[in-house]
């Protein structure tokens, strides 16, 4: 149990997707122009992520790893088809997005509507492909993985809500011109993380 | 008769003059001495001689009981060293004037105040000029006006560094604060993190060794001595309780960044801002309430034996470290905390639960106010839409 509350706020925290791996910055600064929006795109990050992480977990686990072939017989006890990970793990991804894209379609059309063509992007989003083969190199077993997906969902998420929020005050900033739009969030990204380094160090 | 000598140069400022370029600086300089003529076009007036100007004026002087006794306490804590024998001073242009003006004697208080100055005041001028000359840059190019935030952020920052910092690391320090933690950003009042920790910080990072440990606290060469809060961390309360007492954490008499070591003088210069209106009390006392909340939750829960910044109780975290200086002059910054009522009452809590998490669980950081006002300064423009949202849903479902 203690393992699992540290891996989460390992996850959230520590180790946060997006400001301290700086991963998944496309549609972290492309979609965090209004905080709405942003926990729309936050929450299916997060679904998104739970599912993947355990799902390629158990396709690691059961097929991919050395001897996870084991259970066929005894021929098949020596193969190993890590290889085949990256494009697995991407087809689980991308098969997982496509559902959730269809679900989202049906029951939630005002978000499907504002998170436009960035939702089908989070098949690319690297913080999804990251955190899986983060929990391959890790070895995080599957009770395990379910928390670190969700972790890195939940702290991923609180860093595009917050950077939203600034981003919503800074309607009041004048920013020269050179650094207008992306140039600006950029700088806004970094001095975040400036502030999340508070937790670097945290061992658990 | 100023007024005449303004008035007669003013022309030349305006667009079209001569020194248009200048305007910022003339105006800086005229509204030192003079309320601006500009008033309020539309109906609503409010007739009140307070403004930006007067507000950072009165934090400025708010941090003068902390900053003199500050130099005092340095030279106090240093001549102290010197006493004993075992270190002497370092030859060199401080050591000059020292010599020239007082001597090194820990029992009075002009050659402790002299030591300190000599420390001190080359600090608070570099950083003066270097950040005043960003901010006049910025202004003239920009067209804003010289804003007197940079007052209170230059006085901050130069608090906030420990006495043995190189002057050109304090520049460099004060460039990153004005020019990326708020001039980016257009100006005073347009920022979301305070740009004297930001500063700070930068340089907390870039550059650990100057900023951080045993060696830099006291302006003794090669004499180390951890401050109260990594005492507390590493050998326990115990360990603290016996080398300090509370009256003199309470009081200042330790080492510690200058201006930061007194809690009574960091209480008057607040009391004066609290009591201004200026700094916010429902932030303060959020703080306060965090501090405490958490910390009875980690002394009751957290081990002790492993970890002995569990037994740490709250009024000890009340005096150690930065943690005075940042409650009253940090987080109170009203640029970059939030701004609805109920707003600062999360800040200050998320504030008071930061700082007292990173004293406690992070092993790499002894102190923490300044990390745990950077993080809130991040939620804060978020709290506040959260905030104004449950105010919309309130008021619709009154109808």
């Amino acid at each position: 149990m203690e393992v699992l509350v540290s891996i989460f706020t390992d996850s959230v925290f520590m180790k946060n997707m997006a400001l301290s791996y700086f991963l998944g910055m496309c549609t972290f600064l492309a979609i965090s122009k209004k905080v709405d929006a942003a926990i729309g795109l936050g929450i299916a990050v997060v679904v998104v992520l739970t599912i993947t992480v355990p799902v390629n977990n158990l396709l690691y686990t059961y097929l991919l790893a050395e001897g996870a072939l084991s259970w066929l017989g005894e021929d098949f006890a020596t193969v190993d088809l890590s290889f085949l990970g990256l494009i697995c793990y991407i087809g689980v991804i991308a098969a997982m997005v496509q559902i959730l894209e269809m679900v989202l379609d049906k029951y939630v059309p005002a978000l499907y509507n504002a998170l436009g063509v960035f939702l089908p992007l989070i098949t690319v989003n690297c913080a999804i492909l990251g955190a899986v083969l983060l929990m391959v190199q890790r070895d995080y077993n599957f009770g395990e993985s379910v928390v670190f997906g969700f972790g890195s969902g939940v702290g991923w998420a609180l860093a595009i809500v917050a950077l939203a929020g600034i981003r919503e005050k800074m309607k009041y900033s004048d920013v020269p011109d050179g650094l207008q739009g992306l140039g600006i969030t950029f700088i806004t990204v970094g001095l975040m993380s400036l502030g999340f380094m508070s937790f670097s160090g945290i061992s658990l | 008769m100023l007024r005449k000598f303004f008035d007669a140069l003013a022309p030349h400022f305006h667009p079209g003059g001569k020194y248009e370029k200048w305007y910022a600086l003339y105006e800086a300089a005229d509204t030192i001495f003079y309320q601006p003529p500009d008033v309020t076009k539309s109906t609503a007036h409010v007739r009140d001689g307070i403004d930006l100007k007067r507000i950072m004026i009165t934090v400025w002087l708010c941090t003068f009981p902390a900053m003199f006794y500050g130099m005092y306490n340095l030279g106090f804590q240093a001549n102290t060293i010197f006493a004993t024998g075992a270190f002497a001073p370092v030859d060199g242009w401080r050591e000059a004037i020292i010599t020239l003006l007082a001597g090194h004697d820990p029992s009075s208080w002009w050659d402790n105040l002299v030591f300190g100055a000599a420390y001190f005041v080359p600090i608070y001028m570099v950083v003066f000029i270097v950040g005043g000359f960003w901010e006049v840059l910025f202004a003239m190019k920009r067209g804003h006006e010289v804003n007197e935030g940079f007052f209170v952020t230059s006085v901050l920052f130069a608090l906030t560094c420990p006495p043995d910092l190189p002057l050109w690391q304090a520049a460099l320090g004060i460039s990153f604060g004005v020019v990326i933690g708020k001039e980016v950003f257009g100006g005073t009042g347009k920022n979301f993190l305070n740009p004297a920790l930001t500063g700070r910080a930068f340089l907390f990072f870039a550059f650990a060794p100057s900023m951080s440990g045993d060696a830099v606290w006291t302006a003794v060469d090669g004499y180390t001595g951890a401050t109260a809060l990594s005492i507390a961390a590493q050998q326990g309360m115990e360990a603290l309780s016996g080398q300090l007492t509370w009256m003199d954490a309470f009081l200042g008499n330790m080492q510690g960044s200058i201006g930061e070591t007194s809690t009574l003088m960091l209480i008057i210069g607040g009391v004066v801002l609290l009591a201004m209106g200026i700094a916010s009390t429902r932030i303060v006392l959020g703080v306060l309430l965090g501090t405490v909340i958490t910390s009875l939750v980690y002394g009751h829960f957290g081990d002790a034996s492993s970890n002995p910044m569990f037994g740490v109780p709250y009024y000890w975290h009340f005096v150690l470290g930065g943690y005075a200086f940042g409650l009253f002059f940090m987080a109170t910054d009203p640029v970059s905390a939030s701004m609805t009522n109920a707003g600062k009452w999360w800040f200050g809590a998320l504030i008071g639960f930061m700082v007292v998490t990173i004293r406690v669980v992070n092993p790499a950081f002894p102190e923490g106010m300044m990390l745990a006002i950077l993080f809130a300064n991040i939620f804060a423009p978020l709290i506040d839409h959260f905030v104004v949202q449950a105010n919309v849903k309130r008021r619709l479902a009154r109808g």
